[in-house]
């Protein structure tokens, strides 16, 4: 058995993931959430502010993150278009502009789209280049940076954006943030010297940790993960249910998703331990033939 | 010349975007050195096209080992290139009715936004989820409780791995005035004390770090952009 473990093929590892995700996928395992403070925080933060308040709202990420991070996006937009905030749109990943696109169709404008007219409640201002350059000067001039919306208005001519001349104006922003650039650059370039605009984050649990430093003066609250997601999915729904009373479909799946990553921790957990037991066992073998150093 | 002209818009670039920080009135001259950035950024997404291209002929032409999937590169760089730039499928913007390229390049009804829901968005979401398979396997092999240090990183890496699932609800049951030994609250306090202590430790020792760098730029003692430290 030693010998088997010592030289484990690593497909057979492969096929344990492979198994401890795929199951808990085709069969899903329910659980209650508790919300952290940190979700909690988050939910706060946007559930105070007055009805139609200004949230600018920045899609930084991309697919690859999107297992991860679409959930947590799609439950703060939902909570947003409940709340009827003007929402200003935008991105600073190239893919995070259609990824924001579609979350505003499947969510937005499903949920809350009575309320919601393009250019009067809500504009994409979409993509540009230059990373934290578009941050630096958007929050001193918008239209420099956005001279038109993704349908190429002009942002003189939108009237959810009279008023508004720079980011600054911005009750709240709203990060959803796979890396650099992302909240720590909103962070160093916005917030930080502006800090009349609060901000929340939702962003990968790679990330999180970077960003905690940042709690609670910069960050008013952050979503770490799909734990985060699952979380703020749970107030959102307890406070905002469906139209038919239930939670929102949408909005489960983060929940669902815990499934797959409490089998796939567990299996990573029952892997090390084995392979520290391998590798001790190992090492006392050789200690017991004399050929350990 | 050559090294002078750039350096010295580097060094006045660098301390005007310095200055503005300080000085609200020459705040517009950073926005335009930013502008500059931006529109640079802009065109080196052309010459990153450029390079690609040649880098990907140059696989294909030497018949170097994987040129196929170079090949698969510049095909699938020209598909997406072709259907974006001419919003191919595009419907036009309600606004424009009568004009066929009004509409966003991306609207789902387009070529691009099918190929970016049906093939990019899968296939980079495939990418990302093969690192479950890599990290379990480098899991088995690498992590070893060979001294304290490690022992000590083990022991964290179980309850943060443990404690952001569902399996840290099976603590609910331990009673409020112990609650800090709740697997949540353990980790919890995990990052907001420690790892918080020693990521504020390492941001500054960072900038610290990036303040001197700058300082070498701007006075042109080190050069990257010429390829040159």
């Amino acid at each position: 058995m030693l010998a088997f473990l010592e030289k484990l093929d690593r497909r057979w590892v492969f096929l344990l993931m492979g198994l401890a995700v795929a199951i808990p996928i085709l069969f899903p395992l329910p659980f209650e959430y508790k919300p952290s403070a940190l979700a909690r925080s988050v939910f706060d933060e946007i559930d105070r502010l007055p009805d139609g308040s200004r949230v600018l709202f920045s899609f930084d990420y991309d697919p690859a993150t999107s297992g991860e991070l679409s959930p947590m996006a799609r439950a703060m937009l939902y909570h947003c278009g409940k709340k009827k905030h003007k929402l200003y749109v935008m991105a600073l990943f190239g893919p995070g502009k259609t990824l924001g696109s579609e979350a505003i169709q499947e969510i937005l404008l499903k949920y809350a789209g009575d309320d919601y007219t393009y250019g009067e409640d809500y504009v994409e201002l979409g993509y540009q280049t230059g990373n934290e350059g578009v941050i630096k000067v958007a929050v001193t001039d918008l239209p420099q940076m956005f001279p038109t919306d993704v349908r190429g208005t002009p942002l003189s001519k939108i009237p959810v954006l009279e008023g508004v001349e720079n980011f600054q104006a911005m009750d709240l922003l709203v990060a959803v943030s796979a890396g650099d650039p992302g909240s720590k650059q909103w962070i160093q370039y916005f917030i930080s010297a502006y800090p009349k605009t609060r901000m929340v984050t939702g962003t990968t649990g790679v990330q999180s940790v970077s960003l905690y430093p940042y709690i609670p003066n910069q960050l008013a609250g952050m979503l770490g993960a799909i734990k985060g997601a699952a979380e703020y999915e749970t107030i959102v729904n307890a406070k905002y249910p469906g139209p038919d009373g239930k939670p929102v479909p949408e909005l489960t799946e983060a929940q669902r998703r815990m499934g797959p990553q409490l089998t796939a921790h567990l299996l990573m957990v029952s892997l090390i331990v084995v392979g520290n037991v391998v590798y001790l066992m190992g090492r006392r073998k050789a200690h017991q033939s004399g050929g350990g150093r | 010349m050559k090294s002078t002209v750039p350096t010295l818009i580097a060094t006045i670039v660098g301390v005007v975007l310095i200055v503005a920080f300080f000085v609200p009135a020459t705040q517009s001259w950073s926005e335009t050195a930013v502008d500059w950035f931006n529109i640079l950024a802009g065109v080196a997404f052309i010459l990153g096209g450029g390079n690609l291209i040649k880098v990907q002929l140059e696989t294909i032409s030497s018949r170097r080992p994987g040129w196929g999937y170079a090949l698969v590169i510049l095909v699938s760089f020209a598909i997406m290139l072709t259907v974006g730039l001419l919003k191919i499928g595009v419907p036009p913007a309600e606004q424009y009715p009568n004009h066929p390229w009004s509409g966003e390049y991306d609207a789902p009804a387009s070529a691009f936004g099918w190929i970016f829901e049906n093939v990019y968005n899968p296939l980079t979401s495939t990418m990302f989820a093969l690192l479950a398979f890599y990290v379990a396997s480098a899991a088995f092999r690498a992590f070893r409780a060979k001294n304290i240090e490690a022992m000590l990183l083990l022991g964290t890496a179980f309850i943060v791995l443990l404690g952001n699932t569902a399996i840290a609800r099976l603590t609910d049951g331990i009673p409020d005035s112990l609650s800090f030994l709740r697997l949540d609250q353990v980790v919890a306090n995990t990052m907001s004390y420690i790892t918080t202590g020693a990521f504020r430790a390492i941001t500054i020792g960072i900038a610290i770090g990036v303040a001197a760098t700058a300082l070498r730029v701007l006075l042109g003692i080190d050069r990257p952009y010429l390829g040159r430290t």
